[in-house]
């Protein structure tokens, strides 16, 4: 512990003691500051000094000058002169304290609401921009086949499609339980047990199955994609494709947004047949209606228009999520924060873009009738 | 100067089937520039990962200023964290990119081993940043920016005014000039040096650069056939009998770099 004192013979000399370093820089800044009106520090018994000490010595130094006093070093060591020499040298001069613009509550309500509307608003148009631009590129490719990848078309229906069956039927699976279970005990009530096919069958086959399955793909794949794309604009990548006068679009969106409208219809198939089974399952188990009477049932009552109408909402799922997602990756900047928050912002936006469809696809069908 | 701050014995990195080094004897004494050379791939910045503890070798020991650190791992010990003379405290290793924390601006990357290791009031950590952002020669404003605004060159001393931060006692620099303009180059060689002159420290320098070398380097170790081949003062590799070394030491490169004599 470094202890300091004061020249008793002379009152305008100050002598600092033992180490001036970074560890106790407060003690020894304490002493400074009471030695207001002397004129010379001692360094002759500082047996450390690093760059934090020099700083506080340096900034006495300034803010006894400031006051109309110069303090001068006396007895320091050739390398504590050189430190002292290089620390005032670089001292930068002392930041102005930033005043905060006077600011009322409402008036930050009304600036977010008007960034979140801009921002908003810009973000369409430039997602619409984006589809247009995907859109020209899948006409481009239509003319010219052989300029499609194939390897990665193929690559990205196994990573996006086949590797998500487990889960998407598992999925289907499950909820056609949840469906028989709850919609027995009601139905029970009336002795009506029967129409829990038609309940299972149409909830399942017109809006459930495929929903949810583009739901679990936006969570799987839509991060996927930005993930994929984001860290490749981040290793410049990106810029490396258009610089070799390849297109990135054709090359990395194009074969996701392929694979995902080929198979998402599968994957809301395979949804829907699962959710048939565990109906049909929990059906037989809870009601005792077995699994012809279920067929007798689905067959008379439910017409294939609920399944059409049902996987008609697939390619325009499959198409925002794969899009959301390759925008997004599009948009990662030079940071890992960026990579975080563009990927789970497109799977927040990809969700809610396919819920606001189904909401109005739902709509529209009721209307025409279907 | 003599006292020895870094040894290494016997130390053997293997990756699967590949050895990057095999018994490797390296000696730093405190005060000097010590220069790593090497070809790529020969295991120079793996050399300086195990040094810190961050590569754990098959076989050898390191102590640095007195410790450990195979055995007593600086970066895993929870305890060493918090006492200020733990052997992490007295070094500041600046990485090849420098390694900066993204999420936070240059200011808070240069105040963050401050703000985890000692208590120091707010205001002159920031001080403190300030000035060791100055000391390393960025402007003022580049305190406020984030390391994805800042070029490459200024990541590095901005790197550099993150590994000083602690005021340690070996600076570990991985490729300090490389990516840099030959101008900001001989200035970060003009700043290391008198960095080093300044506050006594000792520096671990892995460089390619022959420049760099001549202007700032004590002694030069040379990493080849996965040892320390020779150690020594630029004169002396001048003069070293090996077929690599002297292509080295000896190329179109190395003429370019020399200083011209007494001009």
């Amino acid at each position: 512990m470094s202890t300091e004192g004061r020249d008793a013979g002379n009152a305008s000399r100050a002598k600092l003691v033992g180490a001036v370093t970074l560890t106790n820089l407060a003690t020894q800044r304490g002493f400074l500051d009471a030695q207001a009106g002397v004129s010379v520090l001692d360094l002759s018994e500082v047996t450390q000094l690093d760059t934090a000490g020099a700083w506080a010595i340096a900034s006495f130094q300034a803010a006894q000058r400031t006051k109309g006093r110069e303090v001068s070093i006396d007895n320091a060591s050739g390398a504590q002169a050189l430190l002292l020499q290089t620390v005032v040298d670089a001292m930068p001069p002392s930041r102005k304290r930033r005043r905060r613009l006077p600011h009322h509550e409402a008036g930050d309500l009304l600036f977010d609401l008007g960034r979140a509307v801009s921002l908003f608003v810009t973000q369409l148009g430039k997602n619409v921009g984006f589809l247009g631009l995907v859109l020209s590129r899948l006409a481009t490719t239509a003319m010219h086949p052989s300029r499609l990848r194939g390897t990665a078309l193929v690559h990205h229906m196994q990573q996006a499609g086949l590797n998500a069956v487990p889960i998407v039927g598992l999925m289907g699976f499950l909820i056609g339980i949840v469906l028989a279970f709850q919609g027995a005990s009601q139905l029970e009530q009336f002795g009506a047990e029967i129409y829990v096919v038609d309940l299972i069958s149409i909830s399942m086959l017109r809006e459930l199955g495929i929903l949810l399955t583009a739901i679990i793909v936006a969570g799987r794949s839509a991060s996927a994609f930005t993930a994929a794309i984001g860290s490749m604009k981040m290793r410049e990548e990106i810029d490396a494709m258009r610089v070799l006068g390849l297109d990135p679009i054709e090359l990395l969106v194009l074969p996701r947004v392929l694979a995902l409208l080929i198979l998402l219809p599968v994957l809301g198939f395979v949804a829907n047949m699962a959710g048939l089974f565990g109906g049909a399952l929990m059906a037989w188990i809870d009601l005792g209606i077995s699994p012809a009477m279920f067929r007798t049932q689905l067959a008379t009552n439910t017409t294939v228009s609920h399944a059409l109408v049902g996987l008609s909402k697939a390619p325009v799922f499959a198409l925002i999520i794969a899009l959301v997602g390759c925008y997004q990756g599009l948009q990662v900047e030079g940071n890992t924060d960026s990579l975080g928050s563009r990927t789970s912002r497109s799977v927040v936006v990809a969700i809610f873009l396919v819920i606001v469809v189904d909401a109005v696809a739902s709509i529209f069908f009721s209307v025409w009738g279907v | 100067m003599g006292e020895t701050v870094i040894t290494v014995r016997n130390l053997t990195n293997r990756f699967g089937k590949t050895t990057v080094h095999q018994n490797l004897d390296l000696d730093v004494r405190r005060g000097e520039v010590l220069g790593v050379v090497g070809a790529s791939g020969s295991g120079k910045s793996v050399l300086l990962r195990s040094i810190v503890g961050l590569q754990k070798p098959s076989t050898g020991t390191i102590t640095v200023l007195g410790t450990e650190v195979l055995t007593d791992p600086p970066t895993e010990t929870e305890a060493n964290t918090g006492d200020p003379d733990g052997v992490q405290n007295r070094w500041g290793v600046m990485f090849q990119d420098g390694a900066l924390f993204s999420s936070l601006t240059v200011r808070e990357n240069v105040e963050a081993p401050v703000r985890e290791k000692l208590a120091i009031d707010a205001a002159t950590r920031a001080a403190l940043a300030d000035l060791r952002i100055a000391m390393v020669g960025l402007p003022a404003t580049a305190g406020d920016l984030y390391p994805s605004e800042l070029s490459g060159g200024m990541r590095k001393r901005a790197g550099l005014a993150r590994a000083l931060a602690l005021d340690p006692q070996i600076l570990f620099l991985d490729e300090p000039t490389a990516g840099l303009d030959p101008i900001s180059a001989s200035e970060f060689d003009n700043l290391i040096l008198s960095l080093q002159k300044a506050l006594g420290l000792t520096v671990f320098l892995v460089t390619h650069d022959l420049d760099t070398l001549h202007a700032t380097c004590d002694r030069i170790a040379v990493l080849a056939q996965k040892k320390v081949l020779v150690t020594g003062t630029m004169a002396e590799m001048m003069k070293v009998d090996d077929p690599w070394v002297r292509s080295y030491f000896h190329g179109p490169r190395a003429h370019a770099a020399q200083p011209q004599g007494a001009q």
